[in-house]
């Protein structure tokens, strides 16, 4: 180690690696993986989720899943929680849909109206 | 490629000899079964403190902590957990009727009491991996301390912070590191002490364990302070995932640039060598460690010369405990009015305690100096169990002494110990209910000084040995007028005259169980009885008449026949034949017999 600034580069990176294990309050998103969910292609959107989140180093957002929610004719469904408690419910996504909620929801703070389950259901 | 959990599982000494690393086995194979080995993380960490409820495990993000896994618990975790989201409620730490369950542990008081300094990165981080204590900070105060203090500024931060030595004597650490940077010599040492050698005390270990690198970070900032450029750490083979991960961290370390020559591109260098103990508990004595690290008998030497003068090797040297090194670095980046607005007056910071014996949540806490033994035992410990009384807590092993109930709203401090006869020592604290005799307490722990004096000195080694063979004459019913007056007589002459800290320390706990309860040695003595019921030459098992049916269950359970009666009619123990083993009155259902 020959300077300060090397530390912290390899402390910013590992900081990435183990910000899951703090528990304080933060924006959660869960998606729904049920096997209605994994069947109607969960998996690559939470995939998409944590990839696109890893992607833009963000890291007071966490990625997890939860079993069915009900609602099997609109999978897959991930719901963001912020850290206020306010929830949006997604539904019928994909990986592309995945990457724009990361861009617009949680960098923007702007839900993406048109995938949540009150346009679906119009 | 970003895992979306991470699996933490306890792998300290407790949580390892629980079966730990079969746990983890079968978590990678079924993890491999259902192909999300790549989307789990499993991480092995140091001690989380509650080994009472081990083997531990937490699986973030969703912080969910399982107490008492089990191998065969694995797949469930599996299935439910890490496939489905649902998570494992049965085997919860804490309420497991909660919705959010990152609040489970909300009302879980051991772990909310606590205030974690020394034990920051235990069952947080893997132990052996470097980058993750780097993130938490690692290695941070080591780098300001080189790049942007002086020796005698991270000295002054050090005597500002008010810590005092966390092994036992409690001596100021600042003032410790004066002493020794004051000297004018090329070479100089510094050497951590993890000889743990009380009864029931691993807090040392613990963080060896779970937290190696801020140990070495901490004696790297010492030997700036100082001025050494190598530092040997003397831990006892028989703690071996301690020296293990010591043996890893060192090497990362090493790797990283964090250890060896030109640190953070300046010119100081500083080493690390492990030196192994083979196990004696003089060695933890701080000449006899020191003689031991040069490859001698470990026997202790008179004071002064001091080892910050002359130490290892004859060359100035300071030598601090696990504990105390793993405060420092949260000192130099925290600040020293952070580290003194934690505590008492005249004991700053933290302390870790190893509760054991009669209570609940046996583990290691880590307190605010100036917390007191009720909250100690009843908040964090759960009580004790049975809805037992409490009768007293032992602190400061073998060299220390006994706080009796009357003094458990005492706040917990060295200057409060010292007063009450015991003392704060490497800090196990062993819980005693109604149920213990006070005088065998006493003889455990010289049984144990007996064992281990060095035998240099006579005081110590022959002024101990005519003690126990009065505590064993007096808790065998064969006590004499006189006897309690010559313990005392002989205690303060061991003190007086013995070499080193064991000698001088050897009677404490003699002292203080006369100082509060001298009824107990006196009735061992003059009435040749134990109240407590414990010392077997003293007992009496009899069974009450009036409450005795007659069923004969006890005369079929008695393993040497010494009951005998007519059915239906009162039966009778021969007492010459009696053992004292206790069954007839485990076996009888009416409460017919009583011990005297």
């Amino acid at each position: 180690m020959k300077s300060v600034e090397e530390l912290k580069a390899i402390r910013e990176k590992a900081l990435k690696e183990i910000s899951i294990r703090e528990n304080e309050d933060k924006t959660r998103i869960v998606v729904g993986m049920a096997t209605c969910g994994i069947a109607a292609g969960a998996r690559p959107v939470m995939n998409a989720f944590i990839e696109e989140l890893e992607k833009r180093n963000i890291r007071n957002v966490t990625v997890s899943m939860t079993g069915c929610i009900g609602i099997c004719r609109l999978e897959p469904v991930a719901e963001v929680i912020e850290a206020n408690g306010q929830k949006t419910t997604y539904v019928k996504l994909d990986a592309e849909k995945a990457r724009r909620i990361v861009a617009e929801h949680i960098v923007n703070q702007k839900p993406v109206t048109e995938f949540t389950i009150g346009a679906a259901e119009r | 490629m970003v895992y979306r959990s991470h699996v933490l599982i306890c792998n300290g000494t407790g949580c390892t000899a629980s079966k730990a690393p079969e746990i983890m086995a079968r978590l990678e194979k079924e993890l491999a079964a259902k192909g999300i080995e790549k989307e789990v993380k499993i991480v092995k960490t140091g001690c989380f403190g509650l080994c009472e409820k081990g083997p531990i495990m937490v699986i973030y993000p969703e912080g969910a902590t399982y107490c008492h896994v089990t191998p065969d618990d694995v797949e469930e975790i599996v299935n439910e957990h890490l496939v489905k989201g649902r998570i494992v409620k049965r085997l919860l730490l804490g309420d497991k009727d909660v919705e959010d369950v990152a609040r489970s542990l909300d009302n879980v008081g051991f772990f909310n009491r606590q205030v974690r300094v020394a034990l920051r990165n235990c069952g947080v981080i893997n132990p052996e991996n470097i980058e993750e204590y780097i993130a938490r900070d690692g290695y941070a105060a080591l780098a300001k301390a080189v790049t942007e203090m002086t020796p005698q500024q991270v000295i002054d931060e050090i005597k500002k912070s008010g810590l005092r030595g966390r092994g036992g004597g409690g001596f100021p650490t600042g003032l410790k590191w004066q002493f020794a940077a004051k000297e004018v010599n090329d070479v100089k040492y510094v050497c951590c002490n993890a000889d743990e050698g009380d009864p029931g005390a691993f807090m040392d270990r613990s963080i060896l364990e779970g937290d190696p690198h801020s140990v070495l970070e901490a004696m790297a900032i010492a030997g700036y302070a100082i001025g050494s450029n190598q530092g040997y750490i003397y831990v006892r083979a028989e703690y071996p995932i301690a020296v293990q991960r010591l043996k890893i961290a060192i090497q990362q370390a090493k790797d990283y640039g964090l250890l060896g020559n030109n640190i953070f591109g300046t010119d100081f260098s500083f080493d690390i060598d492990i030196r192994l103990g083979a196990g004696a508990f003089v060695c933890g004595e701080e000449t006899a460690l020191m003689t031991s690290i040069e490859g001698k008998r470990g026997e202790p030497r008179t004071r002064p010369p001091f080892p910050a003068v002359k130490g290892l090797w004859g060359k100035p040297t300071i030598l601090n405990n696990v504990e105390t090194y793993a405060n420092i670095p949260v000192i130099l980046l925290k600040g020293a009015d952070w580290f003194s607005s934690i505590g008492t007056e005249k004991s700053k910071g933290t302390k870790v305690f190893a509760v054991g014996g009669k209570i609940n949540n046996t583990g290691l806490v880590e307190i605010p100096m100036g917390m007191t033994l009720r909250e100690v035992i009843y908040d964090i410990g759960g009580g004790i169990p049975k809805g037992k009384k409490f009768k007293a807590a032992q602190t400061g092993g073998p060299s220390g002494g006994c706080i009796p109930a009357s003094h458990i709203d005492v706040p917990i401090d060295y200057d409060n110990l010292i007063e009450l006869g015991s003392m704060m020592g490497s800090g196990g604290l062993i819980v005693m209910d109604e149920d213990t005799c006070m005088v065998d307490i006493a003889k455990f722990f010289l049984e144990f000084t007996v064992d281990e004096s060095c035998g240099k000195c006579p005081p110590c080694r022959i002024g101990t040995k005519r003690m126990l063979e009065i505590l064993e004459r007096i808790t065998s019913g064969r006590g004499e007028e006189g006897d309690i007056e010559k313990l005392e007589t002989l205690a303060e002459s061991i003190k007086q005259g013995a070499l080193c800290g064991l000698g001088q320390t050897a009677p404490n706990p003699v002292l203080s169980t006369l100082r509060y309860f001298r009824d107990e040695y006196e009735a061992h003595v003059k009435e040749h009885k134990c109240p407590a019921g414990v010392c077997k030459a003293l007992l009496k098992y009899m069974i009450i008449p009036e409450k005795c049916k007659g069923c004969s269950l006890c005369s079929r359970k008695c393993p040497v026949n010494a009951i005998s009666g007519e059915v239906k009619k009162p039966y009778v123990i021969d007492q010459s034949k009696c053992i004292k083993c206790g069954v007839c009155m485990e076996t009888c259902k009416f409460a017919a017999i009583e011990k005297k």
